[in-house]
């Protein structure tokens, strides 16, 4: 039997405020264990919570760019459940009245166009972090917590299950990363932590209507473990279903290293958090007036960014899309556009060696050695048919390490393209010369036979020469 | 009578206490005549009243996004039962 996977997201986005949700600490990243706290995000008794202004901000800009209805009445509830990160007991969060629902955004995957609905955002605090004795959780007798992060505010994002696979569900977080940068609410770095997601798998026979029994893997924080995990899920669980078994309903734990996934084998009745109204926090009611505010304060969105580059540049849909997938790619992408240089050559040496150095290197486009202006103005000597298209890879590796204006690189180097016919014609004449097999081919009506033609004469001149113009000449000579 | 046995074995876990065999019984009993007192209430016609989330005529109470002093560690961690280089130590956390 052929199955399909049914496949939803709850996504944790850390936005990038300078304090914590409910109380004046500080959220940086990376402070020594246990000094970003207070009596507020400690759980002491007595204490009263007030709400950061911009997490509301913040997650009423997320819902309005995630096509979101921002719910005008949205209040606060006790999540309670018992595990040492969470020193009060309870995460406050929001359960029956966030602050975002109904939303949706679109998906490009290998197969089309797709729409991802969300069910909801909504805002609650972060836990803290735990660091066991152990290599594992299970053979750890102790653990140490830090609870600088408990209290540092969080989105969750969660989305129906409208994907069916891996790729579906990695397009769609890549979308939903792309959006939180794009409106500068997190940081989104995943390697701290910013954005994780609980992914919940189930399958069902193919053209089923209903859902088979899910299992849930919790903070998956890459790109490929997201994947890597569903894959694996997907099909484990047809194999349980083949051998006439049953899923069993749970929380699993995906390990990278062995990329497989692993019981948790948590209590029966740990999911019992009897939410109930957060006593402490009055609630928040939204007004027309503030959503537009907020709206108004909404940059371009990747879709119509996308779409821009489509209809003033010329892009195609696919290079549009690449280009925007992130706020920091498109920002280079204007930048190297605004020297002069032509849209179409700048998305395809973004696209091509830059992309190409950045990943090699794990450089972020940020911290791109050639920054750019430099890529523009090397695109320009382009565009001046100072080097050509082949010249430029050689100056653009060399910019790569070299500091100096590629005008400057192309003139030390001596790769400035040669466009004097009588510096040429030596090094055509030479290889009409040696090449008689070629020439006398050419001459019999196999055009291709020019190709080797050209080829000598731009080894001879080490690439330098203009190549339009040896086809040119070499056209003219053999008539 | 509407509590059960086993609704007062799932409170226990639930709000992490041991109930001694011997005083079941009694806890059953109290929490049942509370439970039937609390009844009283579904004789209020709530027909045209609003759910309450917030008891106090409160709404958009706001902090600004600034950032205050934070507590010493070592006073944060002063009342802690186990403390091990600036963390709180806390036992096994996952059953096996």
């Amino acid at each position: 039997m052929n199955y399909e996977a049914v496949i939803g997201l709850e996504i944790h986005c850390e936005l990038k405020t300078k304090t914590k949700i409910f109380c004046g600490c500080a959220t940086g990243f990376g402070a020594d264990q246990n000094t970003h706290v207070c009596p507020v995000c400690l759980g002491l008794p007595g204490v009263l919570p007030t709400i950061n202004k911009r997490v509301v901000e913040f997650a009423i800009k997320a819902g309005l760019a995630t096509n979101c209805e921002i719910n005008k009445y949205s209040k606060f509830d006790r999540k309670n459940y018992y595990y040492p990160d969470l020193p009060k007991n309870w995460q406050t969060s929001q359960y029956d009245l966030p602050i975002c629902e109904h939303g949706w955004v679109d998906i490009d995957t290998s197969e089309g166009k797709k729409r991802v609905r969300l069910t909801r955002i909504h805002m609650e605090e972060d836990a803290g972090k735990l660091v066991h004795s152990g290599t594992t959780i299970k053979d750890s007798i102790s653990s140490d917590v830090d609870y600088n992060r408990t209290g540092v505010p969080l989105l969750e994002i969660v989305s129906e299950p409208d994907m069916h696979t891996a790729e579906e569900a990695r397009v769609y977080m890549e979308k939903i990363k792309a959006i939180m940068e794009y409106i500068d609410v997190s940081n989104c770095r995943m390697e701290e932590g910013n954005l994780r997601a609980d992914v919940n798998v189930s399958i069902r026979p193919e053209g089923s209507d209903q859902l088979g029994t899910r299992t849930e893997m919790k903070n998956i924080n890459s790109f490929k473990s997201l994947e890597d995990a569903i894959n694996y899920e997907i099909e484990r669980q047809t194999e349980v279903l083949e051998d006439g078994g049953h899923v069993v309903q749970e929380t699993r734990t995906f390990d990278p290293a062995r990329g497989i996934t692993l019981s948790m084998r948590s209590k029966e009745n740990a999911h019992d958090y009897r939410y109930m109204p957060e006593p402490d926090l009055p609630p928040i009611i939204t007004s027309d007036e503030t959503i537009e505010k907020y709206r108004s304060e909404l940059p371009e969105l990747p879709d119509a960014r996308r779409a821009r580059y489509e209809k003033d540049y010329g892009l195609s849909d696919y290079d549009a899309g690449i280009i925007t997938s992130t706020r920091a790619m498109a920002e280079y992408y204007d930048a190297v556009v605004a020297t002069g240089a032509d849209p179409k050559l700048a998305a395809n040496w973004i696209m091509g060696d830059l992309s190409k150095n950045l990943n090699e290197e794990a450089i972020d486009i940020t911290k791109s050695p050639v920054d750019a202006k430099r890529l523009g103005d090397m695109i320009l000597l382009i565009m001046k048919d100072t080097i050509s298209g082949k010249i430029a890879k050689k100056v653009f590796k060399e910019m790569w390490t070299n500091p100096e204006a590629p005008e400057k690189i192309v003139k030390d180097k001596g790769l400035v393209q040669i466009t004097d016919t009588s510096a040429i014609e030596p090094a055509v004449d030479a290889a009409i010369a040696a090449n008689p097999k070629a020439v006398e081919e050419y001459k019999g009506g196999k055009k291709k036979a020019l190709g080797a033609l050209v080829g000598q004469v731009m080894k001879a001149t080490k690439g330098k020469a203009n190549p339009q113009m040896v086809n040119k000449m070499l056209v003219e000579k053999l008539k | 009578m509407k509590v059960t046995k086993k609704d007062l074995e799932n409170v226990a876990v639930l709000s992490r206490l041991r109930v001694p065999e011997d005083k079941q019984e009694t806890y059953i009993q109290q929490m049942d005549a509370i439970l039937t007192y609390m009844d009283n209430l579904s004789e209020v016609d709530t027909e045209n009243v609003k759910p309450t989330t917030y008891a106090l005529p409160m709404s958009n109470v706001f902090r600004e996004d600034e950032v205050k002093p934070s507590l010493d560690r070592e006073a944060a961690l002063s009342n802690a039962p186990l403390k091990e280089n600036g963390y709180f130590k806390v036992p096994k956390v996952l059953e096996d």
